[in-house]
């Protein structure tokens, strides 16, 4: 048998940790801990706060938004996030609470973000999907959409898409569709 | 006829040259460690547990019984299906709807005379440390990331200063297709599967408007239908990816799409693989894996040669994607690793003393220091600085005792500060009553 002992003997000088308590006790999943990590690096500044249905459960929450500039401005919005035991090397679960007019969100919620799907990387912690929601009520992108009406609607005319944003955030109909209420 | 000699097919012909490669030294072998004539006896007695039973499973166990272990567990908690039968050799058509580790077990004994492998049909989170504990060795055949984790984070929490035989090496082999990956992990001295998370890569996604506006595969229209379709229109209240029904109704949708976009090539066995994210499994790959698997097991308990993991490379890759290619290399340990980076610190604390008193004592302490600590355990989240609603959730906590918080002598507390960006510290709770 290999000599692992004497390895972890030798590796031990330099290091100073204690013994175990044995047993079956209680342990911080790796998930859970970067989860925190991430938690408490989070910068949410003035337009985002965060809501926790049960604060035990770090790996479920809402997110909501109100972008205070961009055609968004005035609106309100939640996001619900889940954290599945895989995380970080799968992203978290992300969708929008209301139905709203977006290019990049349908109308289940669903969120076209690069970085929740395709581009996810262990690397990226939660506050880069934050920022990424941020930054779609600012610049709804009309080259990746999800919505295709929305976006065709922001490519050909933007000032009517402006009025549409604003008449769907009023609760109002696009298209014939009824979208939620969403203002402040 | 004399019964000793080794005739063809014979048991001493059997174990003739696996005894010339573990009881004599080779050019490789380090002196200190090989002692050629105890090797047989000393792997007489070891016990190795092997996690899975499925494609790499199989190999395993067979090659580990052919490599002289005679003490085998077994643990899966997966039945056989029909589609295992091309390439986990151990089942026949009979065996379709038993237990993988139940048949596979039986099978290798069977074949193989002497070696005993005990077979548990059950998860390995249903074991606990004593368990696991009586191994010297684990070799893991999984297919799930979230299993692999799991047995990482609870051999390296094993290991104990104080108990000599608590650091159990981990050998793990991964396939996907024509690709796989051999290593070996010795938890706490060598990177663990966590720090090398980043090896593996997240299965490729297509982006949500790609699938929305523009497919342009098959696939991407079978997406379409799973991510988009159901849930507009709900077809069934959950979707059952093993129900035919379900899986019909997703084909069907993907075909008219397919139609629309005029792509070709949608099909059910398609859509199948596809909603369940099955990668074909590739027996070659598996065996060729298994085999580098059992060579290190062979290896760390003869020492008859120098063995991946300590303190060279300690990963193999390999791809048969265009031809064949290999890669050995060693993959540092992560300082940050949350598993294996900061090891559970004991922390003596008074059960009948409130939260706040923790959270003060947390930065006075010598062995902590930190200022601004948010603190969480298994299932509980104790005090949070930020964001700042679960501050204000977690803040009634502050004034509540240990006892109250229903934490336990011997749970674990994550500990997180921004002064420590990419450090969270561990400590494990030892109660102790302060004196009056």
């Amino acid at each position: 048998m290999l000599k692992i002992w004497s390895m972890k003997k030798e590796q031990q000088k330099a290091e100073n940790a204690e013994g175990a308590a044995g047993g079956k006790k209680k342990k911080v999943t790796a998930a859970q801990l970067r989860v925190q990590k991430d938690l408490s690096e989070l910068s949410l500044g003035t337009t985002m706060k965060t809501e926790f249905p049960d604060p035990d459960n770090i790996l479920s929450f809402i997110l909501h938004i109100e972008p205070d500039e961009g055609m968004y401005r005035g609106g309100k919005f939640s996001f619900t996030f889940n954290i599945t035991p895989s995380f970080p090397h799968e992203p978290p679960k992300v969708q929008c609470r209301e139905k709203i007019y977006h290019p990049n969100i349908d109308l289940e919620g669903k969120v076209c973000l690069n970085i929740l799907r395709e581009d996810w990387k262990p690397v990226l912690n939660l506050n880069a999907v934050i920022v990424g929601l941020q930054f779609l009520f600012l610049e709804p992108n009309a080259s990746d959409p999800l919505n295709k009406e929305a976006a065709e609607d922001l490519r050909t005319n933007r000032e009517g898409f402006k009025r549409n944003v604003r008449a769907a955030m009023a609760g109002g109909s696009v298209k014939g569709v009824i979208f939620d209420r969403v203002q402040k | 006829m004399a019964s000793a000699e080794a005739y063809p097919g014979s048991e001493p012909a059997r174990w003739k040259y696996l005894d010339q490669i573990r009881t004599r030294a080779g050019p490789f072998t380090d002196p200190d460690t090989f002692y050629g004539s105890k090797v047989a006896s000393e792997m007489d007695r070891m016990n190795v547990l092997v996690i899975g039973a499925g494609g790499l499973g199989c190999e395993i166990l067979k090659n580990l019984a052919l490599s002289g272990f005679k003490n085998i567990h077994v643990i899966d908690m997966d039945t056989i299906d029909i589609s295992n039968l091309n390439r986990q050799f151990l089942f026949r058509q009979a065996d379709v709807g038993k237990y993988k580790a139940e048949v596979a077990a039986a099978f290798v004994m069977r074949r193989v005379k002497g070696v005993h492998i005990t077979a548990h049909n059950k998860m390995i989170q249903d074991f606990d440390e004593d368990f696991y504990m009586k191994f010297q060795l684990v070799v893991c055949g999984l297919d799930s990331i979230e299993a692999r984790r799991w047995i990482n984070a609870t051999l390296v929490n094993m290991v104990d200063e104080d108990i000599e035989d608590s650091v159990k090496p981990l050998i793990d082999g991964g396939t996907e297709g024509f690709k796989g990956q051999a290593r070996v992990i010795i938890p706490t001295i060598t990177s663990c599967i966590e720090c090398q998370l980043d090896m593996h890569a997240p299965r490729a996604a297509v982006p949500l408007c790609t699938l929305a506006s523009i497919p342009r595969q098959p696939e991407h229209c079978i997406e379409w239908a799973h991510v988009i379709a159901w849930d507009e229109e709900k077809p069934f209240p959950k979707l059952d990816k093993d129900d035919p029904e379900h899986i019909t109704w997703l084909y069907q949708k993907a075909l008219l799409r397919a139609r629309e976009f005029n792509i070709p090539g949608v099909t059910y066995s398609l859509t199948q693989g596809v909603v369940k994210n099955i990668i074909p499994a590739i027996a070659a790959t598996n065996s060729v894996i298994a085999a580098a698997c059992c060579n290190e097991a062979l290896k760390i308990s003869s020492s008859c040669a120098p063995a991946l993991g300590y303190p060279a490379d300690n990963y193999m890759m390999y791809s048969g994607n265009d031809s064949v290619y290999t890669y050995t290399f060693r993959h540092e340990k992560k300082d940050d690793c949350p598993v294996c980076g900061n090891l559970a610190r004991d922390l003596v604390v008074d059960p009948s003393g409130t939260l706040r008193d923790l959270v003060d004592s947390l930065a006075v302490r010598p062995e902590a220091q930190l200022k601004k600590p948010s603190l969480r355990a298994q299932n509980k989240t104790l005090y949070m600085q930020s964001p700042a609603s679960l501050e204000e959730q977690t803040r009634p906590n502050l004034d509540r005792t240990l006892v109250e918080l229903g934490l336990g002598d011997g749970d674990e507390v994550a500990v997180t500060d921004p002064a420590f960006a990419t450090v969270s510290f561990k400590f494990r709770l030892v109660f102790r009553k302060a004196a009056s």
